[in-house]
């Protein structure tokens, strides 16, 4: 991820998806070590290539949802049958029924504010964020392979750049990021 | 992304100020009945719930198609809804923005609207009823409004992004704040991606549950006519059909005042014609069947509620309900008529108008003749009631008048990659395959 300061990066643009997948297939055949790929969109098929492991936000989904479900049942509960028994309608104080749609949508709405919140902060993202980006067309239309090159060699520079080169990358630069 | 970066055109302008116009009337409106209380409304000890329960189911019932398109038809791997569902979403949250203005105004004793919550408070703790339909919704209306606006919002991100990285000055920076410092990181994708998906098969059940719990508003109570096991289901498809009603005039309106002809195609308008087609026929079969259960079950007072409706002092609102809202959408069965935009936008306002009925019939009508003949009443709006009602849509088009000035109204990301650009220099069988495509996208973000 982006998130170090200073490093040293250079990076390579493509103008189609299918050339930038077969670079990052070059690179991981040449052992090459890909800082990280930007893409417009996201590119199915690329995590394996990057060796990105599935998300694991579905499961802090569940979490949050459960911890959602338990707050609403057990709140309800504890109001109803201690600290405030109330008797509506003849009805017993500890109603299940009723209490179900409001433990339905707080399921949800932890399990959405958990993951949303979740997502930015391990994304490292959020409301005055400003990330170093490499180069403007990246979010338009051009696909990013980037190399960190802060103790690169001469000579290690020089054999990445003839690796864009060959990839068929359309644009060749360095940024300090 | 075209309308973000160029100065607004005059049909913009004008639509603005009328909508603007409408909002301050309708602020005008609600501070009036705040001040002088809700007396300033025609409502009365018989027919407690009004215009203000209609507009808010109505509303409500608008957003619904918003969360419809942008995650049902996710799940199903829809792809024609990548044109519409970010227009389709922000009115979700507008639509219930509006819908939740009237609750509260009716407590008329607004600055106590935080009593609705639980919260440990000094009245003993005296806590809310757990068991009640009207704090339902305000679990689910506020849950609802929650998970649209996050859904909608992580779509834009990466959008805001893109205009971020074509805007130069203070504009870099408003969307720099915007996109949450975004980069199109490849593992950042693969989480967005899942985030998404997630939400959106949360949100499925989540848009389900809202309109099934305003329906027990009505079919929880003792009331004939309300209390009726086939609310749920036929709430939800009236919801949904209102809400495909609302879309369609509000995209056919961005799609000439935009130019989004390239990306809101016939298609998209024939394939909503159908979910109105489906959806107008489900309601029309939940209308067939409550008179067919009224008769049935020859329980008195429910048959007289039914008779009343379709033939008592409202019988012009029930002709009103069947006329838009069942025989209207047959028109669609015929393929050029589903395929031409100027029909469908006429069509369109009936069907609009054609909710409003069906919930007028079923709150007004209702309520106008209860149990006791003593207390039977009328009820028609003041000037008031119908102000706040004008404010509300001034809100509604003001606000979605200015997203269209702010963000991207189709989802340029999701667009892109259904395109599946090729670069020109990419030399090889599939340039020349892909060179239409291109082409479209570089219109796309130019």
């Amino acid at each position: 991820m982006a998130t170090a300061t200073h490093n040293e990066v250079l990076f390579g643009l493509y103008d189609d998806e299918e050339i930038l997948m077969d670079a990052v297939k070059e690179a991981n055949a040449q052992h090459l070590t890909i800082m990280d790929v930007y893409t417009p969109f996201p590119v199915h098929g690329l995590d394996p290539l990057l060796g990105l492991k599935e998300s694991r936000l579905h499961i802090a989904g569940f979490i949050y949802g459960s911890i959602g479900t338990m707050t609403a049942f057990g709140v309800m509960t504890w109001i109803f049958t201690r600290d405030w028994p109330i008797i509506f309608g003849g009805k017993p104080y500890w109603s299940v029924p009723s209490f179900i749609p409001i433990t339905f949508e707080l399921t949800v709405l932890f399990a959405a504010i958990g993951m949303v919140v979740t997502f930015y902060t391990v994304c490292g993202l959020g409301p005055g964020v400003t990330n170093p980006t490499l180069d403007d067309r990246i979010t338009d239309d051009k696909f990013c392979i980037a190399f960190r090159t802060n103790n690169s060699s001469e000579e290690e520079i020089s054999s990445l750049r003839s690796f864009f080169d060959r990839t068929g990358a359309s644009f060749i630069n360095t940024k300090t990021i | 992304m075209g309308p973000t970066e160029k100065a607004p055109n005059s049909t913009w302008v004008i639509g603005f100020i009328i909508s603007v116009a409408a909002l301050t009337f309708g602020v005008f409106c609600i501070i009036y009945s705040i001040w002088v209380g809700i007396g300033s409304w025609n409502l009365n000890r018989t027919i407690g719930w009004g215009w203000d329960i209609t507009n808010f189911v109505w509303w409500v019932g608008i957003g619904h198609a918003g969360t419809l398109i942008s995650a049902i038809l996710l799940l199903f791997r829809q792809k024609w809804r990548t044109g519409v569902n970010r227009a389709a979403e922000a009115m979700t949250i507008f639509a219930v923005m509006c819908a939740g203005l009237f609750p509260l105004i009716h407590m008329g004793r607004i600055w106590l609207a935080i009593f609705i919550f639980p919260y440990p408070n000094t009245r003993g703790p005296l806590w809310v009823n757990f068991n009640s339909p009207l704090l339902w919704d305000v679990f689910a209306i506020s849950t609802y409004f929650t998970v649209s606006v996050l859904f909608w919002y992580t779509g834009l991100v990466p959008d805001f992004a893109t205009v971020r990285d074509r805007a130069k000055g203070v504009r870099k920076k408003i969307y720099n704040f915007l996109s949450f410092g975004w980069t199109g990181s490849a593992k950042h994708w693969q989480r967005w991606e899942s985030l998404s998906l997630i939400l959106a098969g949360i949100a499925t059940p989540l848009v389900l549950s809202v309109h099934t719990i305003v329906s027990f508003d009505f079919a929880t109570s003792v009331i004939p006519g309300w209390h009726t096991t086939i609310f749920p289901p036929y709430f939800v498809a009236g919801a949904i059909f209102s809400g495909f009603a609302m879309v369609l005039t509000l995209m056919l309106i961005a799609r000439k005042l935009l130019s989004l002809e390239e990306y809101i195609t016939i298609a998209h308008i024939e394939s909503m014609n159908k979910v109105i087609l489906l959806t107008g026929n489900i309601v029309g079969v939940a209308y067939l069947t409550e008179l067919f259960i009224a008769w049935y079950s020859v329980y008195t007072y429910e048959q007289f509620a039914f008779y009343n409706r379709a033939a008592g002092i409202y019988w012009w609102s029930y002709f009103g309900m069947m006329a838009c809202n069942v025989i209207s959408p047959q028109i669609f069965w015929v393929k050029k008529f589903r395929r031409s935009s100027f029909v469908t936008f006429f069509m369109s306002f009936f069907f609009n108008i054609g909710r409003r009925f069906e919930r007028f019939v079923i709150i007004a009508t209702t309520l106008a003749r209860d149990y006791l003949p003593s207390s039977w009443s009328y009820y028609v709006p003041t000037w008031v009631e119908i102000g706040i009602f004008i404010g509300t849509g001034g809100l509604f088009f003001t606000l979605f008048l200015l997203f269209t000035r702010v963000a991207p109204v189709v989802a340029v990301a999701e667009i892109k990659s259904i395109l599946k650009t090729s670069g020109d220099q990419y030399i090889g069988p599939k340039a020349s395959h892909h060179h239409a495509d291109k082409a479209k996208v570089e219109e796309t973000s130019h």
